[in-house]
């Protein structure tokens, strides 16, 4: 491991990687900051950027964007209540009041130490976690594979439908009927091609992200801009106060900050879970714990109350890596798009990545770190002048999303083909937002789409068609027995909801 | 009888379904193939009675949460102008090259999105394209197809 970690540390320390880290988190925090524009969009935006580089390079760049843009999002919820990611809806219950009270500066401090803090300890979790699943997973045969895959979008319907199960399969089945357009991975046979050349490929991932998350946000962020509620509140940006925080908060932090940590990092790596939940259950957590005079304190400004989701946000991201490196499934759909981007670079991350590309594997996983005293030492003092961002106007904002988004694409392919089918999608992707289907479990299932087919084939060839897979190997049965859990208890909940 | 928009969308989705399960059935495979295990159309069947069915509970069942979107409130005027913009750009793009179409596509959108500040608009759009493509083209090394600036010699 240690060899590893030098392995990872040089390529990450090298001068390219480091200005990459340095402006993908700097990038990461102004995207993040924007209302209605996360993590995904931010490194979909990046995604076109990173054609002419070496993997390493490329992925360092989106790591740092990731963190960036939780970190982004942090601020326009204590700033301005307006929470730039779902991660980020707790931090706004005890950062937007501190804002009020006139220590908008001491809150984006307590987040931005919170987040360091959290992302740290998380790190080291991954470091020792990766390695040793990597190994463990080594074992897992295409039943245990296509089992884990239902488990991962079922468990990410589950979790981003806010109660509309339905929805969010429908959007899984969505995707997975997008990923088999274009030719057969084994016998080459087109489908749903309908005699259209420009399909034969299939349809690019790049092409689904940008036209469900960057360019319908941007359309949706125009379709409701006469929306009273969603209107952009103002507020002073002039006046954000001191940023020091003093020995009583300290103290307060760092009894919050390794139990939000752990928890965050725990749920980071269950598939489908991610920051928004492990945000939400660390804030609840924390009330818990606090004394009664603390408790009374949640939703006014206490720095318990902000200190542990933003600990738990940005441990869960480190978390949601887990599954991605070491089994090759995403948890998330932002690490579903990190698993298209690397997959664009020709690698397949799993078990194997370990092994075969240590220095991506080593490196991905130190230049999270690097990202994380980046964060620390560039954003903090810059936070004042990086907070000016929130008041650039919509209508330069929204067209130079769609400008990027439709580079993307040209960039790729050079035909109007694309541009014009990302344009139908992102049209689709748009009513569908406004009606509350979630779009990560479409992203999802369109990055594993592929993988899902090929190990359902190889399940069945094996068993000879008998669905016997499913319940011959114990690994095989405990992932399906869970899956049917969370089906199962999101059934309960509905109609415990009726009655 | 109203029927919600979210049930009229499960119910467009069922139609989808229906009709890729159709095509699934029709995926010509090779005749060794046929009666083998699994072959090209067997996943996009399964997929098209998943989608089938859950469209179908999503219509039959009652629903518990209602998402209501007041229309009032939507910019159908200005989400128009930048589909129809979008469609215009990515017809010519071709045509007339990428540093013209995606400038006169941002001074547009700026425009029809409210904004009259000239200067600024322009700034922001033949420069900025310029000062981006330079950035790919000339320092990233990204090729980046523009007939157009190929023959009047400023691409190379």
């Amino acid at each position: 491991m240690i060899e590893g970690i030098l392995i990872g540390l040089s390529t990450a320390l090298s001068l390219t990687n480091i200005l990459m880290v340095m402006v993908g988190c700097f990038a990461g925090t102004i995207i993040g900051m924007l209302p209605g524009l996360g993590p995904m969009t931010a490194i979909a935006l990046m995604i076109p950027i990173t054609y002419g580089f070496d993997p390493s390079t490329g992925l360092i760049l989106m790591a740092g964007v990731y963190y960036g843009a939780v970190f982004g999002g942090s601020t326009s919820s204590i700033l301005l209540n307006a929470p730039g990611i779902p991660g980020t809806v707790a931090t706004a219950f005890d950062g937007y009041p501190m804002a009020q009270q006139g220590k908008a500066g001491k809150a984006l401090a307590i987040a931005a130490y919170s987040s360091f803090a959290g992302g740290t300890i998380s790190a080291i979790f991954l470091l020792v976690a990766a390695p040793s699943l990597s190994k463990v997973s080594l074992a897992f045969r295409s039943p245990d594979y296509f089992a884990l895959m239902i488990l991962g979008l079922t468990a990410i319907s589950a979790f981003s439908s806010k109660g509309q199960f339905l929805k969010a399969m429908m959007m899984v089945v969505l995707g997975l009927m997008l990923a088999t357009v274009g030719q057969d991975s084994l016998s080459d046979i087109t489908r749903f091609t309908f005699n259209n050349m420009n399909l034969t490929d299939g349809i690019s991932f790049v092409l689904i992200v940008m036209a469900t998350f960057a360019m319908s946000e941007a359309l949706t962020i125009i379709f409701r801009g006469k929306d009273p509620n969603r209107a952009a509140k103002q507020i002073s940006l002039t006046e954000l106060g001191s940023i020091k925080v003093n020995k009583e908060e300290t103290i307060k932090m760092a009894k919050t900050i390794p139990r939000s940590s752990i928890l965050g990092f725990l749920i980071g790596v269950l598939p489908g879970a991610g920051a928004t939940i492990a945000s939400f259950l660390a804030y609840g957590m924390e009330r818990n714990y606090v004394n009664e005079e603390e408790k009374q304190k949640f939703g006014k400004g206490s720095v318990h109350g902000l200190s542990a989701p933003e600990t738990a946000n940005n441990a869960a991201c480190s978390g949601s890596f887990v599954p991605l490196l070491t089994l090759g499934i995403p948890g998330s759909g932002t690490t579903a798009v990190m698993l298209g981007a690397l997959l664009g670079f020709g690698i397949q991350p799993g078990p194997r990545l370990y092994q075969t590309n240590p220095e991506i594997f080593w490196s991905v996983i130190m230049s999270m770190y690097i990202g994380m005293v980046v964060l620390l030492i560039l954003n903090l003092p810059l936070i004042p002048y990086i907070a000016r961002i929130l008041a650039v106007p919509r209508n330069y904002l929204i067209p130079l999303i769609l400008f990027f988004s439709v580079t993307g694409i040209y960039l790729m392919s050079f035909n109007n083909f694309d541009i014009f089918l990302m344009i139908g999608i992102a049209v689709v992707a748009t009513f569908l937002r406004l009606y509350d289907f979630p779009m990560p479990p479409l992203i999802l299932a369109f990055v594993l789409g592929g993988l899902m087919e090929e190990t359902l084939r190889r399940s069945l060839l094996i068993s000879d068609g008998s669905p016997n897979f499913l319940w011959d190997r114990p690994i095989t049965l405990i992932i399906l027995l869970i899956t049917i859990t969370i089906v199962g208890w999101q059934i309960f909940s509905t109609f415990r909801k009726k009655n | 009888m109203r029927i919600s928009p979210t049930k009229f969308i499960s119910l467009l989705f069922l139609v989808l379904s229906v009709f890729y399960l159709y095509t699934a059935y029709n995926i010509q495979v090779f005749a060794f193939d046929e009666n083998a295990p699994f072959n090209a159309r067997t996943f996009p069947i399964y997929l098209g009675w998943a989608g089938i069915i859950l469209s179908s509970l999503k219509i039959i069942l009652p629903e518990k949460i209602t998402t209501e979107v007041n229309h009032k409130h939507l910019d159908y005027k200005s989400i128009i102008y930048l589909i129809i913009i979008s469609l215009i750009y990515a017809a010519v793009i071709l045509k007339i090259g990428y540093f013209i179409s995606t400038s006169l596509f941002l001074f547009a959108s700026y425009y029809f999105l409210g904004e009259r500040r000239w200067g600024l608009m322009f700034i922001l759009s033949f420069p900025f394209v310029a000062a981006f493509m330079y950035l790919l083209h000339g320092l990233l090394n990204i090729y980046l197809r523009d007939p157009f600036l190929k023959y009047i010699g400023v691409m190379g």
